[in-house]
């Protein structure tokens, strides 16, 4: 974050006024329901799926058993793939997004957010009729002779991407284009005036000045593919289970709320490592790169 | 040779961008086709038909689902636009904290499953009963940040220098930022409204949780119909929202454009 | 004071107070049922139910017949959301819940439901005597079955050449089912067909059998198409899947008139959907009423002609039109032909080895 905007424009009470809401409201309706399921995470299931006040850390053990290490894994290997494609095609569509002309930039913008207004649910239902064996994309290869049996294209890693990068592809896209869109042509030209191919401008002055923008999408993607279970659900065809699976069911069909509490703060853990690394990230970017141009 | 490859890279960011937005579309393409099939399959084509939309209009549950989302994604906005710009202007001008910075943004890393619970168990812990106003009060919850996100970042890229002037010129503080700050940041805001509209919109898994009987939302409707098959009814009101939705925004866009520029010329001014 | 110090004493305040809440709310006490000093018309009723799985009209008619306000609450997709909800919210906030027959005893246990008034219900007269003795709630003390059938396998006879007879064409399909099948996974019903197959019982608590169970179905996932419990039946029509794992009544939903239902040589199981009446219910003398209602046979008729199950209600059945029992043979399995099957029944401590089992066959 810029520095210089601090010059005497604020200070500690002023502070307080614009925190104070906000915050009061993230205490009672954020930390204290969280709070809640922390602390069943700590306690045991009784026999009929209620809740023991027994203290145990044996929730957050059996979180490491292999089965579950394997749907973590799993999980996380499917969340970095669906970020980083959506990284590079979100890139390319925010920067060329930011590189039209003025006018047109909003529209293009509001293009990309357009489809979020329809039900993800009807769309990803959508999504099936399209991948499935008997579906339009299938009959439509067949039907031009391209392929002779159908490709599966359903009920597999390859369609949770697929609904994972549909769902959150514009929240990667938004947060980019803010970044982008801020430096403005002066400064992608301005490598390109003292000698360097656009490659290298690229990879040297324009990227690592959105890096606040990247992070920011890559967080905004990754988190919620994590977490997500309805995507596995429909388009996985239910063959694959990942974390968001794995609490949907211990809360659900195992009624164990405290070893699903665990399993959630396992994730949320992992997710504020990122959040922490992401902070650094920015106050580093912040003292190099001082203020934008 | 550097405006050759810049064409190049033009042209390769624009095939790029194309594929993206056919990607987002192609399934919206589908089902506003799938809403005028008169089969009602998804896979075999029963001849053009709107019956669907006729069916559509008696689909009480449907209808009064997508009544609630309204009602509680323009409440859920407007609160969290307001507490969400706030907590942006505190956090990037008033308390540098990298750990409230962290701790802030948690509502976007917890999983929303684990929140819906939490939250349901917290309102049945103080016996509110569940109805609109709890649904509208945990949207706020995670909308909010995604404003003070959004907020944020064009806070961070805000030229403090115009502030600077106005003190200069004698304005007072609330002045100042009454009349030179906020016009500024209003494209923020506004993006930032717009984000918390349609993640409150298309929200699920919360308000599943947190609604009552009398305030069930479009897309809780939609879910449970799908026990028996997604009908085309539903790709059929769908197909309305889209061309409602893109009306709206046309709308939206040219008051914002022009407000814009009023803030603009007002702050140029000043 | 700084709003950093603020912030501090703000999360250690909320800290304690949520620690103190949380073991403060522990599992309710029922509440004495409190006598309906409110006449009945001006009581309000929040039934819970499946979408689409109330008649057309049930609820306006009752409304009219007893001037009760009802809200019809559909927003469950499967038992285990119900649970979930009435678990968070401690069994408050519906009045009549619909849900399958193992999880009374959850409900039960957990304090959610009670003893219903059997006065108040005189048509439970109308029940198949089967119907009156089922074994998650022999002698109908806390609920009222709604609709009931079996599970078993729905085919295309003409995608299909082999001969289906056994849970075993499921589980190692003949090859050229390859790819082409899909099985239910939710609840109990994705380690029921190997159990079967295995001549183990449904609701068995043995771990070694759950275990073997567990392999069995951990095989057979690799030939599935996918796990279904909801558009199935779309699959069969498409012929994208050539036959599904179903309840008897969902054949019905399947257009193309070659679709076969069976149910395996080994045995299936009985399911039945019930309703019962939350403890916390302040409306108790109207809960009682509908149901009354519901099992009138004009009424309950309406159920089996919506959602082409069978009702267990014999008035009712009598009632149906015999060219839809032809239509649909499911419909015309009787009581007895029914309960020659196993009941499905809570699973007591078995549950998390039997959530373990299915959590590892999603993930394998």
């Amino acid at each position: 974050m810029a520095r210089r905007d601090d010059a005497g424009t604020g200070n500690r009470a002023q502070g307080a006024l614009f925190l104070g809401p906000g915050l009061v409201y993230w205490l009672a309706l954020f930390l204290v329901p969280v709070g809640l399921i922390l602390v069943y995470s700590f306690f045991r299931r009784t026999s009929i799926g209620g809740i023991e006040y027994t203290f145990t850390l044996d929730n957050y053990v059996r979180a490491t058993e292999p089965l579950f290490v394997k749907v973590f894994l799993f999980s996380i290997r499917t969340a970095l793939i669906t970020t980083a494609i959506a990284l590079v095609l979100g890139y390319a569509t925010a920067y060329f997004i930011a590189t039209r002309p003025v006018r047109y930039r909003l529209p293009l913008l509001v293009l990309v957010v357009l489809p979020f207004w329809t039900n993800l649910l009807i769309r990803t239902y959508a999504w099936i009729a399209l991948l499935n064996n008997e579906g339009l994309i299938n009959k439509g290869l067949r039907g031009l002779g391209i392929i002779e049996s159908p490709l599966p294209l359903l009920n597999n890693q390859f369609s949770i991407v697929v609904g994972l990068l549909y769902a959150f592809l514009p929240l990667m896209v938004l947060p980019l284009y803010a970044s982008i869109e801020r430096l403005g042509p002066r400064l992608r030209e301005a490598g390109a005036d003292l000698g360097g191919s656009p490659t290298s401008v690229f990879r040297r002055v324009t990227f690592p000045m959105t890096i606040p923008g990247v992070l920011a999408g890559c967080i905004f993607v990754f988190v919620p593919s994590l977490a997500n279970f309805i995507v596995p659900d429909l388009l996985g065809g239910g063959l694959k289970s990942m974390i968001g699976n794995l609490i949907q069911q211990q809360f659900f069909q195992a009624r164990d709320w405290p070893f699903g509490a665990a399993l959630a703060m396992w994730v949320i853990a992992i997710t504020m490592i990122l959040l922490v690394f992401q902070a650094l990230m920015l106050r580093r970017e912040g003292r190099m790169s001082g203020r934008g141009a | 040779m550097a405006r050759s490859e810049t064409a190049v890279r033009d042209r390769t960011l624009g095939a790029v961008a194309i594929l993206v937005y056919v990607f987002l579309y192609v399934p919206i393409v589908v089902l506003v086709v799938l809403s005028f099939n008169g089969s009602g399959q998804s896979t075999t084509w029963g001849g053009f038909s709107t019956r669907w939309y006729g069916e559509m209009l008696e689909a009480d549950d449907l209808i009064d689902g997508f009544k609630n989302t309204v009602i509680i994604a323009t409440a859920t906005t407007v609160i969290a636009t307001a507490l969400g710009t706030m907590l942006a202007i505190g956090l990037a001008r008033h308390v540098r904290s990298t750990a409230l910075d962290s701790l802030l943004f948690l509502p976007a890393v917890v999983p929303d499953l684990v929140l819906a619970i939490g939250l349901l168990s917290f309102f049945t812990l103080v016996g509110m009963e569940l109805g609109r106003i709890t649904v509208i009060a945990s949207h706020v919850v995670f909308d909010m940040i995604f404003v003070a996100a959004i907020v944020r970042t064009r806070l961070g890229f805000f030229d403090a220098s115009v502030e600077e002037a106005s003190h200069d010129l004698g304005a007072n503080r609330a002045s100042t930022f009454v009349r030179v700050t906020l016009p500024l940041i209003a494209p923020g805001v506004a993006a930032g409204a717009l984000v918390a509209f349609t993640l409150s919109f298309d929200e699920f898994i919360i308000a599943f949780f947190t609604a009552g009987p009398e305030s069930l939302t479009f897309p809780i409707r939609v879910y449970t119909r799908i026990r028996f098959g997604l009908t085309p009814v539903v790709n059929a009101i769908a197909t309305v929202l889209l061309v409602v939705s893109f009306t709206l925004i046309l709308l939206a866009l040219k008051l914002n454009g022009s407000a814009t520029r009023r803030a603009i010329d007002r702050a140029s001014a000043a | 004071m700084r709003p950093i110090a603020w912030t501090r004493i703000a999360v250690t305040v909320a800290t304690i107070s949520v620690i103190a809440a949380a073991c403060a709310s522990d599992t309710s006490e029922p509440s004495a049922a409190p006598t309906s000093a409110v006449p009945l018309e001006d009581q309000e009723l929040v039934v819970s139910n499946w979408a689409a799985y109330t008649p057309e009209g049930l609820v306006e008619d009752f409304e009219k017949e007893t001037g009760v306000e009802v809200t019809l609450l559909e927003d469950h997709v499967n038992n285990e959301d119900v649970v979930g909800k009435l678990q968070a919210s401690d069994g408050v906030g519906r009045d009549v819940v619909f849900i399958s027959g193992p999880y009374v005893k959850t409900l039960l246990d957990n304090g959610w439901i009670g003893e219903l008034d059997h006065s108040q219900i005189p048509n439970l007269a109308n029940l198949y005597p089967e119907a009156t003795e089922l074994a998650y709630d022999p002698g109908n003390v806390y609920s009222v079955p709604y609709t009931w059938g079996t599970t078993g396998l729905c085919y295309r006879t003409d995608l299909v050449d082999t001969e289906i007879d056994s849970w075993l064409d499921l589980l190692a399909p003949d090859p050229s089912l390859e790819g082409k099948i899909t099985m239910l996974g939710t609840e109990r019903w994705l380690l029921q067909p190997a159990l079967l197959s295995l001549g183990y019982s449904i609701n068995t608590q043995d771990a070694a059998q759950i275990d073997e169970a567990k392999e069995l179905t951990i095989a057979a996932k690799q030939h599935l198409l996918a796990f279904d419990d909801t558009v199935f039946y779309e699959k069969l029509d498409s012929g994208e899947a050539s036959m599904v794992h179903a309840w008897d009544g969902w054949c019905n939903y399947a257009v193309n008139e070659n679709v076969e239902f069976v149910v395996p040589s080994e045995g299936s199981d009985v399911f039945s959907d019930t309703m019962v009446i939350t403890e916390a219910s302040e409306n108790k003398e109207a809960a009682h009423a509908f149901i009354n209602f519901v099992l009138e046979p004009e009424n309950h008729v309406k159920v089996a002609e919506l959602v082409l199950y069978k009702v267990p209600n014999g008035p009712a059945m009598e009632l149906l039109d015999p060219e839809i029992v032809k239509a649909y043979p499911n419909l015309g399995i009787t009581p007895e032909e029914l309960l020659a099957f196993e009941t499905e029944l809570d699973l007591g401590d078995a549950q998390t080895a039997w959530s373990q089992a299915v959590a590892e066959i999603k993930a394998s």
